[in-house]
């Protein structure tokens, strides 16, 4: 019998979920070696579970979901929860430092309509997660290898390093040592393919911190250079801002405004 | 190395590049691109960055314009040999279901690099020695930079990161080219002292119809070389092996651990550091199997992880692993200094963080250079 799998959407943009549409080919030969039984994005089709892999992407941010991500927990065998909003809280979760009624009443006609947590967070704050992809959206080259992992039983081989790494390998100049661009590259993992150093952009950090990032050092240095705190702020909390260590490091340089 | 030396001026510089084309080689060399100087392959003198020089200093590359026309006047291009023969991600082998191991047959172009400078000769050199001189020499690498025709710029200007010196690896390249140039502007005009290293580069040479150099050019290209090397201002002290050896439990070692990112850079654009990883690749439907070599870095925490965990934890221990790796442990395991001083990490940290002011906190002897980071 195939494998099988599950795509759940929490909430999110459904960007990764397109992500894994967007593999074209290879969903082909993936689609003959799993048995595709929940993706609402692709298919009508609803198997029961239980699932052999479940892919998760959004975060948690209504009470409904606090319960739902429990239930594909308990129906997956591996779960891997996909994207920034699925592994920091996604930008839904720039709420998490701000007084959430007001934001509601700023962006709501009626907000008395909403049920939503004043917090955004990510699977892994709700119940266990066996593997988290990273990315805003996800890279579609990292999910099809994790998906290649979990159908061999082996694991997977992603990007562990810096983005800079990146950038190195692929010969791209430096922007911060050659223009002062402000870059969190540093401070974040690679695995995006190297997408905004190599058209002169500093990185914000869609793939969230890298292991054990040494964030201060790095806003201190932008800081000094030049760019305004306000901007290297904004480059910590744009994507990935709900993530522990950027989370801290915007605290410590004035929390938000 | 002592070989025939010719005098090209310099409005026909393309006569260089025709006679290379001619035999067989394509021609790389460095160019301006996105705001910093990149090795690539180029055509002619008019893609080199003429009168272009590279503003340098920790964490900090600017290119700006020079104060004459000059073709060399710039230094380095951000990632030097390396890159052309030892390249990043590598497939060494692939495999199918019949469990045939077959490898991949390498592209050793013939590619003639004009402008690599003296400390990249000595970087390259240095490469060989851990990849290609030992007991299991690397024949990727040993066929790619035997492909290389090496025509060598002897440097006329110093960048502020520059400490060649210091590490016996330059200004002026010794050995180790095929071809080198000195360009000279004097009463006698813009010119190319042009001395052969070798068959390769003596063929070349005699293939161009130039005149004999004289005693006067070469005297000319001796001053800039000791004009260039007493310009520098960066060194590693001299005991620096020796001190590093005791220094294992240095306080400097946590100070810098509070400011490296480990982001890697520094070893990333090192000419010397030679680190690299196995990944290995399936095709999606299982039927095929790759392996790749891939650069790392002992600044990557999954670098040292061996079963049970990461055996370098903190920053700090990484550091001093590059820099214990870099100015002692090479010695040993080598027989030479793992840093030909070319100042790359410097200028290429984003935080700046100075090899040479580092070891100059650890080791006490002499003034380091303080200079502001960034600005
Ligand atoms: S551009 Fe950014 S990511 Fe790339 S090397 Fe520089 S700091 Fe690192
Ligand atoms: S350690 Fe730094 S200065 Fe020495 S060779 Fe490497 S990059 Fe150049
Ligand atoms: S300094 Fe680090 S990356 Fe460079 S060769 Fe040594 S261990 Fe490898
Ligand atoms: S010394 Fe600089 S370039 Fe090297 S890892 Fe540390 S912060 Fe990065």
């Amino acid at each position: 019998m195939k494998p099988k799998l599950a795509v759940w959407k929490f909430s999110s943009c459904d960007g990764c979920q397109l992500t894994l549409l967007d593999c074209e080919d290879e969903l082909l030969a993936l689609a003959e070696r799993v048995e595709i039984a929940y993706f609402l994005e692709a298919t009508r089709t609803q198997l029961d579970g239980p699932y052999d892999v479940s892919l998760v992407e959004g975060s948690i941010s209504t009470p409904d979901e606090v319960e739902r991500i429990k239930d594909v927990r308990a129906d997956s065998k591996m779960l891997v929860s996909i994207g920034a909003c699925a592994t920091a809280g996604g930008f839904q979760a720039l709420r998490n430092t701000r007084d959430h009624a007001e934001l509601q009443k700023t962006v709501y006609a009626h907000p008395e309509y909403l049920d939503a947590l004043d917090t955004s967070t990510p699977i892994s704050d709700h119940v266990k997660v066996d593997f988290e992809l990273r990315g805003c959206p996800i890279d579609k080259a990292q999910l099809v290898e994790v998906l290649l992992a979990v159908l061999k039983g082996r694991a997977p081989v992603i990007a562990n390093y810096s983005q800079c790494v990146e950038c190195k390998m692929s010969g791209t100049p430096c922007i911060v040592v050659t223009r002062g661009t402000p870059c969190i590259g540093p401070a974040t993992k690679g695995g995006c393919g190297n997408l905004c150093p190599t058209v002169g952009r500093g990185c914000y950090g869609c793939f969230g911190p890298k292991d054990k990032p040494n964030t201060a050092v790095l806003a201190d240095q932008l800081i000094t250079s030049g760019t305004e705190k306000r901007v290297v702020k904004d480059l910590f909390a744009g994507y990935t801002g709900g993530a522990p260590a950027f989370a801290d490091e915007i605290q410590r340089l004035g929390g938000e405004q | 190395m002592e070989g025939t030396s010719k005098i090209l001026p310099a409005e026909r510089f393309d006569v260089l590049f025709e006679v290379l084309k001619k035999q067989g080689f394509d021609i790389w060399g460095v160019h301006e691109k996105d705001d910093a100087l990149t090795l690539a392959p180029i055509d002619g003198p008019a893609d080199l960055p003429r009168g272009r020089i590279d503003d340098t200093g920790p964490g900090k590359m600017r290119l700006i314009d020079g104060s004459r026309d000059a073709y060399f006047d710039h230094t380095l291009p951000m990632q030097g040999l390396k890159r052309l023969v030892y390249p990043p991600q590598d497939k060494v082998f692939e495999t199918g279901e019949d469990y045939m191991f077959t490898e991949p047959p390498v592209d050793a172009k013939p590619i003639a690099v004009i402008g690599a400078r003296s400390c990249d000769l000595v970087a390259l050199e240095t490469l060989a020695d851990v990849l290609e001189n030992g007991p299991y020499p690397d024949h990727r690498f040993a066929e790619r930079r035997q492909a290389l025709c090496l025509v060598a710029v002897n440097c006329t200007r110093a960048a502020k990161t520059c400490f060649c010196t210091s590490m016996n690896s330059g200004p002026r390249a010794e050995s180790g080219y095929d071809l080198a140039l000195t360009e000279l502007f004097n009463s006698d005009g813009h010119r190319f002292l042009i001395e052969a290293g070798g068959e390769r580069g003596q063929a070349v040479l005699d293939a161009m119809s130039v005149d004999e150099a004289t005693d006067k050019d070469r005297h000319a290209a001796n001053i800039i070389s000791s004009t260039v090397a007493a310009s520098m201002t960066r060194s590693i002290p001299d005991d620096a092996r020796e001190t590093l050896k005791s220094s294992y439990d240095h306080p400097q070692w946590s100070d810098i651990g509070e400011r490296c990112m480990d982001c890697a850079n520094c070893t990333l654009v090192c000419p010397t550091c030679f680190c690299s990883t196995i990944e290995d690749r399936s095709s999606l439907d299982g039927s095929i199997a790759e392996r790749w070599r891939r650069w790392d870095s002992c600044f990557i925490r999954d670098f040292s992880y061996i079963h049970g965990g990461v055996v370098r934890k903190e920053t700090a221990s990484r550091y001093r692993q590059w820099m214990t790796h870099k100015l002692t442990h090479w010695h040993d395991q080598f027989g030479r200094s793992g840093c030909v001083g070319c100042g790359r990490c410097i200028a290429w940290c984003p935080v700046g963080i100075d090899i040479t002011a580092e070891i100059r906190a650890i080791s006490k002897t002499g003034e380091a250079v303080v200079e502001a980071g960034v600005s």
